[in-house]
């Protein structure tokens, strides 16, 4: 049914764990119909065909941290119609976006027994810092029916329904009882975008911001309330500084506690 | 209703009341602890209720605590309101499917399950008076809400240990049920013994009391006398003298009108995490958006309502972009709609003091602490 209509989709990698491209696989139910919509012409992960550019929608999973990669990703630009990002990598550095903070040259000689042969950048960057981006899908991993629904959007030529507001409008509207509140519990959520259903607190854990930053983020009275509550300078720290740390506002907050927390 | 419909329950006449009324076909949604709080569920017998437990309630803190005693009604309001219920957080309003160049159009079916409501505050009950006027006494009744609203007993409860963070009596709503019952619970727990005052409120409570009496055992409902009525009465006015907070409501909407420019909306602004928890918890708040759920293929759709906030950056917005996109114009809308604007609107105050949005706020911002903020540095 290869007829010439049906948009023609990308998947592209780079630095990540493909736990991303994974969720796509993932999809199980909506995979036929999906293939019904769309000519999957590239996606290594699933299949070895390959079907040739340029693409109507290209999902690209991970982050920039090689030369190679910084030059690859113009590339997929190159070729693609429409570029979406996936994933906390590919929208925020990732969790490798860590090294940003630190000496990568230092790393690499002591975690490597010939370091000569590691090429790596300094800096873990998300692609929106290479070339333009159409639309960031965030997660970490991303939600499988958000994913459904940005593709759905880019066939049918609309905007994606996908809420920019916190974690804690999904909180309550599942009904969960506030960590952060009743137990004293660390939570991102006020500061975190939704998307993943409020899960960790519906199972009595804090937040830990695998979507991101939400489009209002208030970190730093966050971070003066979680003081209030007792967590030490280096605590608040690390608690900005996990998947997202690489996006501006969680880098931003967890700066302001470099200081005090040497 | 004359005195002679009052009746004392002793506990075991609780559990008739519950069985009673699962036997009228209710499903008996009361207080019960989960996860740190108390929540609201369906509920078959006295020994699911919170026995021996209270709060203690300050701006963004909440903590169970025993109180080393019986009672069972023992605390205040929990985070959620009867809201989620009559009101709930996603509803499916319709579906449509496309075939070829034709779009049928499927309503929702509104199928409202009869829910008794065990434990309601007084607070509460002015919160669904208000949403009744909001979603059914307007151009436009809200059907599915009119429907589920229908379909509910009402058994209330005075509160005699009111929250840190309670203002009922600034603002005229309680701590006593004054209205919009079936039936009235005030519990006692002085030495002639833990028991309950039952006063109907409707034709349909008196007879559910009438059913009672004939069904339960003498030692565990009879009728009231006059001290059970005094130490009932005591019961509402030691629990009136303990509010956590006050709110000074005397010209409160001018002065909000007037103050639409004040400095403290920014010094609050520096703390609201914009993250809704205040309005989602307010048992009156009522904002929604919908969610046009559409398959890959294009042939299906569902509309959802969704709760939504002021607090939300899309919620204001227009053609081109949000129309609120500060947060201390936001928190402003907040404030100035419950206090001020909702009174023009629906001719009363938007609060009935319930307390939880200062309760459930992440970052402990109040609202009474607000507006005193704003009454004292008048600009
Ligand atoms: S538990 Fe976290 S996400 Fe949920 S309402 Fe509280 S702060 Fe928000
Ligand atoms: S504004 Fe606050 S205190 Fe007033 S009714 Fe709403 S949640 Fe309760
Ligand atoms: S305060 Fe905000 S969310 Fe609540 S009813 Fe008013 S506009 Fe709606
Ligand atoms: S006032 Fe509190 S609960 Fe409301 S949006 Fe601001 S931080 Fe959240």
């Amino acid at each position: 049914m290869a007829d010439q209509s049906r948009p023609k989709l990308a998947v592209w990698k780079f630095a990540s764990c493909d736990g991303c491209q994974l969720t796509l696989l993932n999809c199980e139910d909506e995979l036929i119909p999906l293939a019904g919509e769309v000519e999957i012409a590239y996606f290594p992960e699933a299949t070895r065909a390959v079907i040739e550019g340029p693409y109507d929608v290209s999902l690209v999973e991970g982050s920039v941290t090689t030369d190679a990669d910084a030059e690859r990703i113009h590339e997929v630009r190159r070729v693609s119609r429409r570029l979406i990002t996936i994933g906390a990598c590919a929208t925020s550095g990732g969790i490798q976006a860590l090294r940003n903070f630190s000496d990568v040259a230092e790393y690499r000689s002591v975690v490597y027994a010939h370091p000569e042969y590691i090429q790596t950048l300094a800096r873990s960057t998300p692609i929106a810092a290479h070339v333009t981006v159409d639309f960031e899908l965030h997660g970490c991993p991303i939600d499988s029916g958000q994913l459904l629904e940005v593709l759905a959007a880019a066939v049918q030529d609309r905007r994606p329904r996908i809420p920019s507001y916190s974690v804690c409008v999904e909180c309550k509207r599942r009904g969960a009882v506030c960590v952060a509140v009743a137990h004293g519990t660390p939570c991102l959520g006020p500061v975190t975008q939704a998307g993943c259903g409020a899960l960790c607190p519906a199972y009595a854990r804090g937040c830990y911001g695998c979507f991101g930053p939400q489009d209002t983020p208030n970190t730093q009275s966050l971070a003066d309330r979680l003081h209030v509550q007792g967590m030490t300078e280096p605590n608040i720290l690390r608690f900005f500084r996990s998947f997202n740390a690489g996006s501006e506002p969680f880098r931003h907050e967890s700066e302001q506690h470099e200081e005090a927390a040497l | 209703m004359d005195n002679s419909s009052e009746m004392i329950l002793r506990v075991a006449g609780l559990q008739s009341l519950i069985d009673l009324l699962r036997a009228q076909a209710w499903v008996v949604v009361g207080p019960t602890v989960r996860d740190g709080a108390i929540v609201h569920a369906p509920i078959e017998s006295v020994d699911q209720l919170p026995r021996g437990i209270g709060d203690l309630q300050d701006g963004g803190s909440y903590r169970l605590r025993q109180r080393g005693d019986e009672a069972l009604f023992g605390y205040s309001v929990g985070p959620q309101g009867w809201k989620s219920l009559l009101f709930p957080s996603r509803e499916l309003l319709w579906s449509g499917q496309r075939d070829g160049a034709d779009v049928a159009v499927e309503p929702a079916v509104v199928d409202p399950p009869r829910l008794a409501l065990l434990g309601v505050r007084s607070c509460d009950l002015h919160a669904i008076a208000i949403h009744d006027r909001v979603l059914t006494e307007r151009a436009v009744p809200d059907a599915a809400y009119a429907a589920r609203r229908d379909n509910i007993f009402v058994v209330a409860v005075t509160c005699s240990d009111p929250g840190g963070t309670c203002f009922c009596v600034s603002m005229g709503t309680g701590p006593v049920p004054d209205r919009g019952f079936d039936l009235a619970l005030t519990e006692l727990l002085d030495p002639a013994g833990h028991r309950f005052l039952v006063v109907p409120g409707t034709a349909r409570g008196a007879q559910v009391l009438d059913e009672l009496r004939a069904l339960a055992a003498d030692e565990a409902a009879m009728p009231a006398d006059e001290p059970d009525r005094l130490a009932a009465r005591d019961v509402g006015a030691q629990a009136a003298l303990r509010m956590g907070r006050a709110l000074d409501v005397d010209g409160i909407r001018d002065l909000l009108y007037a103050n639409t420019e004040h400095p403290q909306w920014e010094d609050v602004a520096s703390r609201c995490l914009a993250c809704t928890n205040c309005t989602l918890v307010c048992p009156t708040c009522f904002c929604t958006s919908v969610d046009d759920v559409g398959d890959l293929t294009g042939s299906t759709t569902e509309r959802w309502r969704v709760w939504d906030s002021c607090f939300n950056t899309d919620f204001s917005y227009l053609h081109g972009g949000s129309v609120r996109s500060s947060v201390s114009s936001r928190y402003r809308q907040w404030a100035t709609h419950k206090l001020a604007s909702w009174v023009d609107q629906f001719g009363t105050s938007g609060c009935v003091g319930c307390g939880r949005c200062i309760t459930w706020c992440p970052a402990a911002i109040d609202i009474t602490a607000e507006v005193a903020a704003i009454r004292s540095r008048e600009d």
